[in-house]
């Protein structure tokens, strides 16, 4: 559904990116972990189309929604200039979201701002009593802009930056190569793709544990109608074209095909 | 008085004039959640080849301007399973369904048109105008001759249906193509597909779509489309289903008055899912504002010489 929801905080976490709190009750109460949101920038018809962004997290009792967004053009840009007690109209929850279990263990790896879906998923399985551990990396220690939140959920948590500003000096699946991947249920990755792939590669290589993760694509609607979102996966008979929007963001690594 | 927002299409009774533009709808049941699909004049769907379609390499789409490229490739699930569940969900639920056909060859639109009419479709929408596929769409669409051939052929397979012309205006006069289809039996036009188009990634130095070109759409393309409406309502007076950017009330009254009978969404169904049903209402209430009796009142007025 489309709601008109109220901005109850802007907050700036690292340069260009940010942090943007709205009251949605209704999203905060169905919303799941992976499910996102297609909001709408401007009233105006330049930019057009409504931006995808990820769920980061909601607050049942106060009824709020909350995203992190990096700043990359004129979209996100015309998000971060506004001020609180604005509208903005926003659509979802929308699109599959992480597989949920009780009494497991579950390694999460999240790249840059993948850290945004991961966050609400890694707050759920800890409320379900679950067992997990975050690796978490970004181009600098700065980047890392939800590691304080992360710690607030006491989780195992290890961080990765490109230039060992804080924690292992390389990427977040060279720090998975080397500290060694935990034996757990499922691992649960978001982030850029070429990580994506790297992690995947990492992943075959250890047998291919059952792996979730979370993709983009540039969208029309949003809801499944269109076909604009499209990605290769591997179907019975062959590749086939799947959704982003509806039949994910999130699909089993194993059925991806990386191009 | 509550003004007549009811029309005649093509001897097809809508209750409205606001229709969705194929394949921006996909087949209705997406936008269950967001519109009562009942209430829609009638719901165009995504347009149909004899198999199933896997369309184009992503990226699909890409925002321009007050407009998007798509180069979606008419990816859809094929006839049989369009014509078996969802033109029949759609009847049940009692909705005005319009199929848009599609095909690499002329025997190809004959066969799909042939079974969604069997199927119970209300009318045939003929896509000669696709600018993302290698073989049919455009390159159809772009001959007077072959679009005529493509016209005959439906119209055989249809009988009586209404079957509307789907054009564009790149490759030949919209004028003299759509000319050529009235004269091969078509019951009128839509107008119109998108204009092809293309975007480059600077930081990459390659074009945006996995395609290369796509169609572009949205508000940057309504003059475009009021000018395609206009000439053809002025030389042909066949009923039109016009198309092309249309995102508020204004937008659907300026192609009434050019000539447009119905309207269809497009992309302003992706900003706003709820879009047909607020202009439904948003027309009756304009033109109650306006004391306008009718839609039909609109049609064409703004020909009128003064
Ligand atoms: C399911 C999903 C979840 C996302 N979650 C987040 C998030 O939590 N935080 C965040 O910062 N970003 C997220 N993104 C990416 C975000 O949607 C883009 O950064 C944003 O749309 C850019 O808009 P813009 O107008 O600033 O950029 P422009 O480059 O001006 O946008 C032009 C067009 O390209 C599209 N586009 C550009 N980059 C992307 C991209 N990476 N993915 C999809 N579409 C793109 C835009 O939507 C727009 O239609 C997500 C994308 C998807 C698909
Ligand atoms: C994503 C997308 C897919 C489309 N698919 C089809 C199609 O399958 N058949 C067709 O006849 N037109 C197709 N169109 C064209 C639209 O029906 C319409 O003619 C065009 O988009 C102009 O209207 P708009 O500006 O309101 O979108 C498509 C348009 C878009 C944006
Ligand atoms: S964005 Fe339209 S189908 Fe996914």
């Amino acid at each position: 559904m489309t709601y008109e929801a109220e901005i109850v905080t802007q907050k700036k976490l690292a340069t260009d990116c940010y942090r943007l709190e709205f009251y949605a009750p209704e999203i905060a109460l169905s919303a799941q972990p992976g499910q996102f949101l297609m909001v709408k920038t401007s009233l105006t018809l330049d930019p057009l189309l409504r931006r995808p962004l990820s769920i980061q997290s909601v607050d049942h009792a106060r009824g709020l929604v909350k995203v992190v967004y990096r700043v990359v053009g004129k979209g996100t840009a015309l998000l971060a200039a506004k001020k609180l007690g604005r509208r903005l109209n926003v659509l979802g929850p929308l699109g599959r979201g992480f597989t949920m279990l009780t009494n497991g263990k579950f390694a999460v790896v999240a790249g840059g701002l993948g850290m945004a879906p991961l966050y609400f998923l890694v707050q759920r399985l800890k409320a379900l009593g679950n067992e997990v551990t975050v690796f978490y990396g970004a181009q600098n220690r700065y980047q890392l802009v939800l590691v304080e939140q992360l710690a607030g959920l006491r989780v195992n948590y290890v961080t990765a930056t490109d230039n060992g500003s804080s924690g292992f000096k390389g990427t977040v699946v060279d720090l998975l190569r080397e500290k060694g991947l935990p034996p757990v249920d499922i691992v649960y990755a978001a982030g850029p793709p070429p990580m994506l792939r790297a992690l995947g590669e990492l992943l075959r290589e250890v047998g291919m544990p059952r792996t979730e993760v979370s993709l983009e694509e540039r969208m029309g609607c949003g809801i499944g109608a269109c076909q604009g979102c499209a990605v290769k996966v591997h179907g019975t008979e062959g590749p086939v074209y799947k959704r982003v929007c509806a039949d994910g963001p999130v699909f089993s690594a194993e059925e991806v095909i990386w191009e | 008085m509550k003004p007549d927002l009811m029309v005649e299409l093509a001897g097809l009774k809508l209750s409205n004039p606001i229709l969705t533009a194929s394949g921006t709808f996909g087949f209705g049941l997406e936008y269950e959640p967001y519109v009562n699909l009942r209430e829609l004049g009638a719901v165009v769907i995504k347009s149909v080849t004899l198999n199933p379609r896997q369309g184009n390499p992503p990226p699909r789409v890409t925002e321009t301007p007050a407009g998007m490229l798509n180069s979606v490739g008419l990816q859809n699930p094929g006839l049989a399973a369009v014509s078996e569940y969802y033109v029949p969900e759609l009847k049940r639920r009692k909705v005005k369904v319009f199929a848009s056909v599609a095909g690499e060859t002329i025997e190809e639109y004959g066969r799909v048109a042939y079974s969604l009419a069997e199927a119970g479709v209300d009318a045939i929408e003929v896509n000669v105008s696709c600018p993302n596929v290698a073989a049919g769409g455009l390159a159809f669409g772009s001959d007077p001759d072959t679009t005529a051939a493509v016209t005959a052929r439906v119209r055989a397979a249809v009988g009586n249906l209404p079957v509307f012309i789907k054009l564009g205006v790149m490759g030949g006069d919209v004028v003299e193509i759509a000319g050529a289809a009235a004269a091969a039996g078509a019951s009128g036009f839509s107008l119109i597909n998108t204009l092809p188009g293309l975007a480059i990634d600077v930081r990459a130095r390659r074009p945006v779509l996995g395609n290369i070109t796509g169609g572009l759409s949205g508000p940057a393309i309504k003059p475009v489309a009021l000018w395609a409406v206009w000439r053809v309502y002025k030389e042909l007076r066949l009923p039109i289903i016009g198309m092309g950017g249309i995102t508020c009330v204004q937008d659907v009254i300026e192609f009434l008055l050019c000539g447009a009978t119905a309207v269809a969404v497009g992309t302003g169904n992706f900003i706003n899912p709820g879009l047909t049903v607020e202009l439904i209402n948003g027309l009756e209430r304009a033109l109650a504002a306006e004391g306008i009796s009718g839609v039909s009142e609109l049609v064409g007025a703004a020909h009128v010489e003064r």
